[in-house]
């Protein structure tokens, strides 16, 4: 749906970006009784659907992140598979240590949603913006960290783990008008999905910014650079042996998330490349920038943090040419 | 299928003997914690909760919010025979499942707890799946008033009364003790009974060192809400230096039961509890 600009049209779209999971949740919760939504007192014309056909199933929990999570832990333990969803920072960064010391100490199949990665709340201003989520996850070895890139990864990401027994983090991008191309839902537990070939450099990609990355692979190769594009879209189990194999063979790699570049994408590329010795270096591009005051679209976030499609080229021009401007 | 516990006394003096072993035997602290929940855990594992052993999936949950009173917890359920002595000589020793706090891995611990306002949210879960699958158990939280600072025991206090959780009891052990002193000096906690008939439990108060009132208050059978016991306990209750916050080897230490909340016993303080013990 195109945004219109209109009130209504602006609550239709409101409904539609979290279609994804609100349909794969319909379908799992049918094919599986276990399967409960919890929501943080969120998702107002998303979660309808699920709350109308399942409405024993479905608890709004109140504005208490805490003890969403701690809820969750109990009915886990008791054989139960719940979803608890917010605002991926209010998922992911309040309740913290209830997830620590419930699901993952405990080894419960919690299942924690959090809405918005990255920039995609972003006029919503800084308290909305996850860029320290998956940093934050990955610090817990027992819990699986799921990050698809779009809404199509997103339902078969949700679908092939919901069954895990362990506890899962999903980082859920807001804004399902994107799709990856050559992505085409491909998701495989402790793999990386490769969109395209290419020997000069590679472009690792985290998330829905996977799509800057994608249209700066195309213009590279109109200037004759051949990048390879992958997307990292899962960790604990990391990606290790695939980027093995992907960085190997490259002089040069670029890691691009809308995200810090503490414990997120950057580390694990970083990590990988010292660990294996490879001989590839890393440029890493992430949010590097403390929190200004200042808020903006998506976009303009991106803009603002060099981390389009225009600052990937940039970089890669560097790395390959030891220049970006040509 | 469940059974009840029927009339399987535990000795409370027995359960302090336990305590006060394992407490100087692994030279740690959280001994005065330890001793003002022994009649809240003898009422509950004596009878209250009903269960035929630890494995059985429709088993009474008990949640120890306040984990550092986990001793305790070993000393009952080693009595009952759900915890082997072999395994509770191992307190606080090197890869050892019986710390301070309590894990989920040992017999009879359904959650593993430590830090405080988090235990409630996982009974008021545990309560709404006995809910949800049909299931008669009902789930049982012991919660220290300290605990009542963290916004995390509120929230879950609203959402169980939201819910109308009438299968989950909290007992708030009402030591007046917090880590650095009293609870009433540190954040007041007073009129705590009324404060959670606000939030729509049924309140109820009891003597924490009663068995029998613990069990009656415990057991009778709920309205449509959850319940809360504030049971009024001693710290330390049993060693008389304990409760008067005595330091006895440690003369330089100002007068304050929150001292029994760190310090391991003497030798001297040692044989002044066990003997105490006996004498009672």
């Amino acid at each position: 749906m195109k945004n219109s600009g209109s009130r209504c049209a602006a609550w239709r779209k409101l409904s539609e970006v979290r279609k994804a999971f609100i349909d794969t949740m319909c379908s799992l919760a049918e094919l599986d009784e276990r399967i409960l939504l919890l929501t943080g007192d969120l998702g107002y014309m998303a979660m309808e659907p699920f709350q109308e056909r399942f409405s024993a199933r479905f608890f709004n929990t109140g504005i208490a992140e805490q003890n969403m999570i701690g809820v969750a832990t109990g009915l886990a333990e008791a054989g139960m598979i719940p979803y608890a969803y917010s605002i991926a920072t209010f998922a992911a960064l309040r309740p913290f240590e209830f997830i620590r010391n419930g699901p993952v100490l405990h080894r419960l199949p919690v299942r924690v949603v959090g809405m918005g990665a990255g920039f995609e709340y972003g006029t919503a201003g800084q308290t909305h913006h996850a860029v320290e989520d998956i940093g934050v996850m990955r610090t817990l070895p027992g819990l699986t960290v799921i990050i698809p890139a779009d809404s199509t990864q997103a339902a078969k990401a949700i679908r092939s783990t919901f069954g895990l027994a362990g506890p899962v983090y999903y980082s859920l991008a807001k804004d399902d008008r994107i799709e990856i191309p050559g992505l085409d839902g491909r998701f495989d537990l402790g793999r990386m999905q490769l969109l395209r070939d290419g020997a000069d450099l590679a472009i690792i990609a985290m998330g829905s910014i996977t799509a800057e990355a994608v249209a700066a692979a195309d213009e590279l190769a109109d200037e004759g650079i051949r990048a390879a594009v992958s997307v990292v879209s899962n960790f604990h189990p990391d990606p290790e042996e695939d980027a093995v194999r992907l960085l190997r063979n490259v002089p040069h790699a670029i890691s691009i998330e809308s995200h810090t570049l503490s414990g997120g994408l950057a580390a694990f590329i970083a990590t990988v490349i010292a660990s294996h010795g490879l001989g590839c270096r890393l440029w890493p591009m992430g949010v590097r920038r403390p929190p200004d005051g200042t808020s903006g679209s998506p976009a303009n976030r991106l803009r603002k943090h060099g981390l389009n499609s225009f600052h990937v080229v940039q970089t890669a021009r560097l790395a390959i040419r030891g220049r970006g401007d040509c | 299928m469940s059974v009840l516990t029927q009339n399987t006394t535990i000795s409370p003096a027995e359960v302090r003997r336990v305590i006060l072993t394992q407490s100087k035997r692994a030279n740690v602290g959280h001994i005065g914690s330890s001793l003002s929940v022994v009649e809240i855990l003898c009422a509950l594992y004596g009878g209250v909760l009903r269960t035929s052993g630890p494995e059985d999936p429709d088993r009474d949950r008990f949640v120890l919010s306040k984990g550092h009173a986990a001793l305790a917890l070993y000393a009952v359920l080693s009595l009952k025979g759900w915890i082997d002595l072999a395994i509770l000589d191992s307190y606080c020793g090197d890869d050892s499942a019986l710390g301070v706090h309590p894990e989920a891995v040992l017999p009879g611990i359904d959650f593993s707890t430590g830090s405080l306002g988090h235990g409630l949210s996982i009974a008021a879960g545990a309560a709404l799946a006995a809910r949800l699958k049909g299931s008669g158990r009902h789930v049982y939280c012991l919660i220290s008033d300290g605990e009542c600072n963290e916004g995390s025991t509120w929230e879950a206090a609203m959402f169980a009364a939201h819910q109308r959780l009438s299968n989950l009891t909290v007992i708030v052990d009402l030591d007046g003790q917090q880590a650095m002193g009293l609870t009433r000096e540190i954040c007041n906690l007073e009129n705590l009974s009324a404060r959670w008939s606000t939030f729509g439990w049924e309140s109820v108060e009891a003597d924490g060192h009663s068995v029998d009132e613990l069990v009656a208050a415990l057991a009778s059978a709920h309205g449509e809400r959850p319940r809360i016991v504030v049971a009024r306990t001693v710290f330390g209750r049993g060693v008389w230096y304990m409760e008067q916050g005595i330091a006895i080897t440690q003369k330089h230490l100002p007068q304050r039961p929150v001292n029994w909340h760190y310090l391991p016993m003497s030798d001297e303080e040692f044989g002044i509890a066990m003997r105490g013990l006996e004498e009672a």
